[in-house]
């Protein structure tokens, strides 16, 4: 009640937060990040566009890495598709079934982390939904972002989406094994608009199908085993 | 479309602080959105507008603040002008976005008995 005055209406109270409205995904995410880096697992958010090559990039990073322990997490709008694709792959796969959401949040991996056996890993791979907008703004707890872009996207993609490449550590640029067929792409002009988008420009062209790029890729992994402090205390 | 996520985050958030302080209502909530936050306004305002309905927010008004996007050197602190690069003109530095990615929920005006 306004006791000031004796008007009989309540009381107005400003209440200052200055939060980020994410604050509980964020929450959620360095609690994941924490089990993570105890366990010396690299975590790796794996995003970009409905058929941009993500699974298919997954399935030849289990063909190039067979030294490494991999699984991952796979986010899905209805199916199970990927999963069992990359199951075929020799990638143990668990579906993140999101149903109308358009990304995964730091609460659906701890969810999907209890249905799987991600202790003793060497890289967990969580693959987002396809979707170059809602990903980019949800920390999951990972390591580091990946954003794969197919040369057939299009050149301009990373200035339509800056967000997301703003978010990535690395690009990786899928289908380059279709570059004969695109003669008006050019690498050199998508590496130049990463540059505008990305503070520390990084990417790597790679082809799934005959394997280019992919030892460029796994060296860029190894080297994300140094940032996490326990990966050295369970080197095989 | 994550813009829902957000409203259902944000109305959460809201409906703990004013259980807390045993409100009756709010009136306003104030944001902050960047430009460069992947968040469309419009479209955060339509969810907020769909989703407060039986909330405590029901006829709480909707405030946002658009925050510019801006970056600074990441060393020398130097503002830097978005361009054919990223970097600092002086140092090299990568550049460092200081504003326009905020999604904050700043301020609430509840009604308290």
């Amino acid at each position: 009640m306004c006791d000031s005055c004796g008007c009989g209406d309540h009381e107005l109270v400003p209440v200052e937060l200055h939060e980020k409205i994410l604050a509980g995904n964020d929450r959620t995410a360095a609690h994941n990040r924490a089990h993570f880096r105890a366990a010396g697992v690299v975590a790796i958010n794996l995003m970009g566009s409905p058929g941009a090559g993500k699974t298919a990039v997954l399935e030849a990073t289990a063909r190039a890495m067979g030294n490494r322990t991999l699984a991952a997490l796979a986010g899905d709008l209805a199916t199970d598709n990927d999963a069992e694709r990359l199951a075929a792959a020799g990638i143990a796969a668990q579906s993140i079934t999101t149903g109308s959401a358009c990304h995964l949040d730091a609460q659906m991996v701890h969810a999907a982390m209890h249905a799987t056996k991600w202790r003793g890993l060497d890289y967990l791979f969580i693959e987002n939904v396809g979707n170059l907008v809602c990903p980019a703004i949800y920390d999951l707890g990972q390591a580091a972002n990946v954003v794969a872009l197919s040369v057939t996207e299009g050149e301009d993609k990373p200035l339509k989406y800056p967000v997301m490449f703003r978010a990535a550590d690395l690009v990786l640029l899928t289908k380059i094994d279709l570059l004969p067929h695109l003669p008006g792409i050019s690498l050199n002009r998508i590496a130049a608009n990463l540059e505008k988008v990305m503070p520390k420009p990084l990417f790597l062209p790679v082809s799934s199908l005959t394997g280019e790029g992919m030892a460029a890729w796994s060296t860029w992994l190894e080297h994300r085993r140094a940032a996490v402090p326990n990966a050295a205390l369970v080197e095989r | 479309m994550h813009e829902y996520a957000l409203i259902q985050s944000l109305v959460e958030r809201v409906e703990a602080e004013a259980r807390a302080r045993h409100a009756s209502a709010v009136h306003r909530l104030s944001v902050r959105i960047g430009e460069q936050s992947g968040v469309d306004i419009e479209l955060f305002r339509t969810a907020f507008m769909t989703f407060r309905d039986r909330t405590i927010c029901e006829r709480a008004e909707l405030v946002v603040d658009t925050v510019p996007v801006q970056w600074a050197c990441e060393r020398c602190g130097e503002p830097i002008q978005p361009g054919r690069s990223l970097q600092c003109a002086s140092c090299h530095s990568p550049a460092r976005m200081v504003g326009g990615d905020e999604i904050i929920l700043d301020r609430i005006e509840m009604e308290v008995a």
